[in-house]
């Protein structure tokens, strides 16, 4: 051992002090390759969402070399997208009168009122509502809902296929989601906030409207956008109950055929690759795209509007 | 177990000295041996959460217009204790309450008391400021409007709960900012502002300063003591020279292994003048606690 005096990292000296601790870089190959990985997951969802632009441009292109966009916004017949939209927005306004004051309804008790053993149990429940495939529920609107509930026990003047039922079960079907969604984050709300509310002598219900909602609002908001996603591009419910016939007048006693209704009836196959009709389906389909994606930006700025972070 | 003559109610047996006015007004408030008017007084409270007996039989009166100090060892009780003083343990599942805890001579829990009614009286102040996610204005406006409060001037309301909590010039030009660009100190002055709009009787305090820095601290000490003059403040403390520095009186607890179980369950051991607990404790556990032999 040496006496003189050490150098930093040197060995421990002969002074009795423990030897400088290694400080350098080392290498960790593995942490790269985990990067990477992670990187390539978080890239590929990026590209699938342009790689789905994408396919949709040529197309639609060619179908407005042929269509104008006059015909294409209007009550045309065979061209006009206006019915779809008018059916697609109908359908979807109807779906969130039903889920929206019945999922909230379902998430407020659920993170509010309800023991924690009966949580335990609906909570589950209430999420497997989510798992059941959308042609079954297109089924129940077609043969329960609309003979059974609306022209049976309602004696309603309705035909076979109509809006309102269409509506009323995809409302029903979204309720998981909104419910399941706004329970986390109403949920997520920390406990101090209620203690906080209660302790100032307001009841359960006024902490609940008035502090534990708005303080959850964002994710609350994420839930109903997220149904309402769904609503509007949910097409088996739509295809089975709403009918097939272009309609723009606003009755819901009426059939009303909805964006992703067309493109799944068109989409049947009698088209040829590249014809106008074949076209057609990636203009709807391009729509139906840019409507979503307006509609979520509006909420998202409309949430960080009134987010209240705690 | 240790049930000090002090926790006497409204049954005096030294005479008082002087009116509380005069009590008041001397800087070194020479206090009565006995809380003078008692606003509240727990009899023979127990809790339990399910199995677990959480505290023991704790016999505990607190006067008009004075600073009470809860103190002792984690697991001792005290917040439990505290807590049950506006029924905010009726919202922890499987939390049981035996015994009374009288409220001008009412039992709150007694069959058909309102929770709700007896917080409008009772307020809390919490250990971490939970300031609502609300504006500085709503945060004060909310107990007056939940409760119904007859209220002539919501603003003159807002500018005096403000006031009482020492916020005011802090804060009156951004009332309509969120509650969330304050910083730590200042929302739990908030929080204290909050709760003394809804004008209670008496305010209950958590741990009120122990996030916060040391001058937030002495902000909020000073504000208690400012506090004292309108209401009744009950606080529980870890920190033994706010307790000597804020309170009147000083409760102490202690925890108790239990033999078979080894479950620690609270109780009070000491209740007397801040002075004397701090100066001449009368317990040997009290003792060690405050000179920090505690094992």
């Amino acid at each position: 051992m040496s006496t003189t005096t050490a150098g930093p990292a040197g060995p421990s000296n002969a002074t009795g002090l423990p030897a400088a601790p290694f400080l350098g870089a080392k290498r960790r190959p593995l942490e790269a390759v985990i990067k990477a990985l992670l990187i390539i997951s978080a890239m590929l969802s990026i590209a699938i969402t342009f790689g789905i632009i994408a396919a949709l441009i040529r197309p639609v292109i060619d179908f407005f070399g042929e269509i104008p966009f006059s015909t294409f916004f209007s009550n045309d017949q065979q061209f006009g997208v206006l019915p779809l939209v008018v059916g697609t927005l109908m359908v979807t306004v109807i779906a969130l009168v039903v889920a929206v004051p019945l999922g909230l309804g379902a998430a407020m008790y659920l993170s509010e009122y309800a023991s924690r053993r009966a949580r335990k149990v609906l909570k589950p429940t209430v999420e497997l509502l989510a798992g059941v495939p959308s042609v079954v529920y297109g089924f129940f609107a077609l043969t329960f809902v609309t003979p059974a509930l609306l022209q049976g026990l309602l004696n309603l003047e309705i035909g076979f296929t109509n809006a309102l039922a269409a509506g009323l079960v995809l409302g029903v079907m979204i309720i998981p989601t909104i419910a399941s969604l706004a329970e986390d984050a109403l949920s997520a709300v920390p406990q101090a906030m209620r203690q906080g509310s209660l302790a100032m002598g307001a009841n359960r219900m006024q902490t609940t409207v008035r502090v534990v909602l708005p303080a959850a609002i964002s994710g609350v908001a994420a839930a109903i956008v997220l149904g309402m996603s769904r609503a509007i591009g949910e097409t088996m419910i739509v295809a089975l109950a709403a009918g097939a016939q272009k309609n723009s007048s606003l009755d819901i006693f009426e059939g009303h055929q909805t964006m992703t209704g067309f493109m799944a009836q068109t989409a049947g196959g009698e088209n040829p690759v590249g014809s106008l009709e074949y076209n057609t389906l990636f203009a709807v389909g391009m729509l139906l795209f840019l409507i979503t994606l307006v509609l979520n930006m509006i909420s998202i700025s409309i949430v960080r509007r009134f987010r209240q972070a705690y | 177990m240790a049930n000090p003559p002090a926790t006497a109610t409204t049954s005096v047996d030294k005479p008082i000295v002087g009116s509380l006015s005069e009590v008041h007004a001397d800087a070194d408030r020479p206090l009565p041996a006995h809380p003078v008017t008692t606003v509240m007084e727990a009899r023979d409270l127990n809790v339990f959460y399910g199995d677990f007996h959480a505290v023991h039989d704790v016999n505990l009166a607190y006067g008009r217009n004075e600073i009470t100090a809860m103190i002792g060892p984690s697991g001792c009780g005290k917040s439990t204790v505290l807590r049950c003083l506006n029924r905010m343990n009726d919202l922890v599942t499987g939390a049981r309450v035996e015994g009374q805890v009288l409220y001008h001579d009412q039992d709150i829990y007694a069959k058909g008391v309102d929770p709700i009614a007896v917080r409008t009286h009772i307020g809390m102040v919490f250990q971490k400021p939970n300031p609502f996610p609300k504006s500085i204005y709503d945060n004060i406006a909310y107990g007056p409007r939940v409760t119904g409060m007859k209220v002539d001037s919501m603003d003159d309301l807002v500018e005096e709960a403000l006031r009482g909590a020492a916020l005011w010039d802090e804060v009156k030009d951004k009332l309509k900012q969120s509650a969330y660009g304050l910083s730590g100190g200042q929302q739990q002055r908030l929080c204290i502002a909050r709760t003394i709009a809804t004008k209670p009787d008496v305010i209950l305090m958590d741990e009120p300063c122990s996030a916060l820095d040391p001058i937030a601290t002495a902000r909020v000490e000073d504000l208690m003591i400012d506090l004292r003059k309108d209401y009744t403040i009950i606080v529980v403390t870890h920190n033994m020279q706010q307790a000597a520095r804020v309170s009147d009186r000083t409760a102490f607890f202690t925890a108790r292994p239990d033999e078979t179980t080894g479950n620690r369950t609270g109780l009070l051991v000491e209740y007397d003048l801040t002075s004397k607990i701090f100066s001449n404790p009368g317990d040997k556990r009290t003792e060690d606690y405050i000179s920090g032999r505690f094992g």
